[in-house]
C-alpha cells in the first residue's frame, strides 16, 4: 500500500511538473513578447495555449544529428543526465502537509529524506555534469567553451549557495525539508530571519539554473548556442525541458527554504476542516512557486548578461564574503539570544 | 631612427574613460535591478506593435512598389503600344513583349505581354521608362505560387482598369 501511494505520488508530481514546465515555456514567451511590445505565440489554440504541444511535436519529428567525431555514447548520455537531475531534485520538496484521502493519511512529499538539503545540494551540482559532458562530447569548440564556463560558474556559486544554506540550517535546526517548513510557521519565514542569506541563495540559484543574467554556458551571441550547439531534435528538447524544469525545481526549493514552503499564515484562525486547510496549503505553495517563476522570467528580460570576469568577481568577491558574514552574524545572534 | 620616432609608448598613454561617479548604493545591484524591473513591467502594459497579418491587412501608400500591372483604359483597350522599352530596361529580364498592328488609332498593341514574377525585382524601371504610362507598380504585394508556371503572369492577370490605379497614376504625375 505504501509503495502504491508513493508511485501514485511520483506519477502525479511528475505529470503536474511536466505540464507546468510546458506552460512555463509558453508564459516565458508571452511575457518576453509583452515586455518587447510584441504579442507572442497566440495562434495555436486559444491565445496560444496549445503552443507547447506543437513545439514538442516539432522537436519529436526533427532529425537527430550527431556530429561525425562526437563521442556518441556521452553525446546521448548528457541530456539524460541533465533531465533526470532536474526532475529528481523535486522528490524531497514537501508541497503540502498531511492530507486525509479516503481514510489514508497521505504525506504530501514524495520522499522525506532526513538529509534533504544535502540531497538537493548533491543533485544540483550533478546537474553541471550534463552540461559539461554535452560540451565535451560534441567535438565543437563553442560547446566545449560553454561546458567549461558552466563548470567554473557552478563551482564559484555552489560555495556561496552552500554557505547561505547553513544559515537556514542553523535557524531551523534541521536538515530535513519537512522540519524546515514546520519551523517557519506563521510569519516566521526564513526570508525575514535570513534576508542576506536569501539574496545570496537566490543569486546563486540563478547561476545554478543557467538563467540570465548568468547564462554564460549558453551565451547565444558569443558561443552560438553554448553547450547545446550540436544538439537537435528530441535531445535538444530535453535540454530545453531541463532548463525550465530546473527553474521550477529551484523555485520550489527557494519557496521551501525561505518562503515558508506550504505554510499559509493565519490559516488556522478561520476554523476550516483539516482537508480544506491541506488543500489551501498546497495551493499556497503553488502560488509562491509561480510567483518566483514569474520573477525569474521578468529578471531574464531585464538584466543583460554578465561578462565572465564580472561573474567571477561577483561570485568570489561579493557573494562568498556576504554568505560568510551572514553565517557569522547568524551565529552571534543565536549565541546572544 | 625613424622607427623609434614612430613608436608610441603605450605604457605612458592612458585611455580616457568617462565614468559616472557612482555611490555604493548604485553599485549594490539590487535597488537598480528592482528599478529595471519596474521599467520592464511597465512595458507590458504599453500598446503592442504587432500586426495580426492575415486578418489585419496593410494598406500601402501610393509610393509603394508592388507587382507591376498594365493599365486598361475605359473602353477595355490597354494603353501599351508594345514599344518594348520595359523589356529592354528590365534588369532581371522578367518582361517579354510581342507587338502587332491593330485597327485602333494607336496602331500597335501587345499580342503577348508576360512578366515572370519570380524574376521581377520590383525596381520600377519599367514604370519609369514607359512613354505611355501603360505599366505601373500596383499596391498588390501578396504573391504566392505553388508552381513555377503560375508565376508567369500574362495579359489576363496584368490588365487592371485605370480607375483602380488612380492613386499610383496621380502619384507618378506629381513626382515625375
Amino acid at each position: 500500500m505504501e509503495l502504491l501511494v508513493t508511485v501514485i505520488k511520483i506519477a502525479a508530481v511528475l505529470g503536474i511538473m511536466l505540464g507546468a514546465v510546458a506552460y512555463i515555456v509558453l508564459a516565458e514567451r508571452r511575457i518576453a513578447a509583452a515586455i518587447q511590445n510584441r504579442i507572442g505565440p497566440n495562434r495555436v489554440g486559444w491565445q496560444g495555449l496549445l503552443q507547447p504541444f506543437a513545439d514538442v511535436l516539432k522537436l519529436v519529428m526533427k532529425e537527430d544529428i550527431v556530429p561525425k567525431k562526437a563521442n556518441k555514447f556521452i553525446h546521448d548520455l548528457a541530456p539524460v543526465v541533465s533531465i533526470s537531475v532536474a526532475l529528481t531534485a523535486f522528490a524531497v520538496v514537501p508541497f503540502g502537509d498531511h492530507i486525509n484521502l479516503w481514510g489514508y493519511d497521505v504525506r504530501l512529499q514524495i520522499a522525506n529524506v532526513n538529509v534533504g538539503i544535502l540531497y538537493i545540494l548533491a543533485l544540483t551540482s550533478l546537474g553541471v555534469y550534463g552540461v559539461t559532458l554535452s560540451g565535451w562530447s560534441s567535438n565543437n569548440k563553442y560547446s566545449l567553451l560553454g561546458g567549461m564556463r558552466s563548470s567554473a560558474q557552478m563551482i564559484s556559486y555552489e560555495i556561496s549557495m552552500g554557505l547561505s544554506l547553513i544559515g537556514v540550517i542553523m535557524v531551523t535546526g534541521s536538515l530535513q525539508l519537512d522540519q524546515i517548513v514546520r519551523a517557519q510557521e506563521g510569519w516566521k519565514w526564513n526570508i525575514l530571519l535570513q534576508p542576506v542569506g536569501f539574496i545570496t541563495f537566490f543569486v546563486a540559484s540563478f547561476a545554478e539554473t543557467n538563467r540570465l543574467p548568468f547564462d554564460l554556458p549558453e551565451a547565444e551571441p558569443e558561443l552560438v548556442g553554448g553547450y547545446h550547439t550540436e544538439y537537435s531534435g528530441l535531445k535538444f528538447g530535453l535540454f530545453y525541458l531541463t532548463e525550465y524544469a530546473g527553474l521550477l525545481t529551484s523555485s520550489a526549493i527557494i519557496t521551501t527554504l525561505y518562503l515558508g514552503g506550504w505554510q499559509v499564515p493565519f490559516i488556522h484562525n478561520f476554523g476550516l476542516s483539516d482537508f480544506w486547510i491541506a488543500i489551501i496549503q498546497v495551493l499556497g505553495f503553488c502560488v509562491k512557486v509561480l510567483g518566483l517563476v514569474l520573477f525569474y522570467i521578468v529578471i531574464r528580460w531585464t538584466i543583460p548578461r554578465f561578462r565572465y570576469d564580472q561573474l567571477m568577481n561577483l561570485g568570489w568577491k561579493v557573494m562568498l564574503p556576504l554568505a560568510i558574514v551572514n553565517l557569522f552574524a547568524t551565529g552571534v545572534v543565536m549565541l546572544l539570544l | 631612427m625613424a622607427e623609434t620616432q614612430n613608436k608610441i609608448d603605450y605604457s605612458k598613454t592612458k585611455p580616457i574613460i568617462h565614468r559616472k561617479d557612482l555611490r555604493w548604493w548604485n553599485k549594490a545591484y539590487i535597488p537598480q535591478i528592482l528599478r529595471g524591473m519596474t521599467v520592464t513591467i511597465a512595458q507590458i502594459f504599453r500598446p503592442k506593435f504587432t500586426r495580426q497579418y492575415p486578418e489585419e491587412k496593410w494598406d500601402p501608400p501610393a509610393s509603394f512598389r508592388g507587382r507591376p500591372v498594365l493599365v486598361e483604359e475605359k473602353n477595355g483597350v490597354e494603353r501599351c503600344v508594345a514599344c518594348g522599352l520595359c523589356a529592354r530596361v528590365c534588369p532581371a529580364l522578367a518582361i517579354e513583349v510581342q507587338g502587332s498592328e491593330s485597327e485602333y488609332w494607336k496602331e500597335r498593341y501587345p499580342v503577348k505581354f508576360e512578366i515572370n514574377m519570380l524574376r521581377c525585382i520590383y525596381c520600377g524601371f519599367c514604370e519609369e521608362v514607359c512613354p505611355e504610362e501603360a505599366i505601373v507598380m500596383s499596391q498588390d504585394f501578396e504573391l504566392t505560387f505553388t508552381r513555377q508556371q503560375d508565376a508567369i503572369f500574362g495579359k489576363d492577370k496584368l490588365l487592371i482598369p485605370a480607375e483602380k490605379l488612380k492613386e499610383r497614376l496621380e502619384f507618378l504625375r506629381a513626382n515625375r
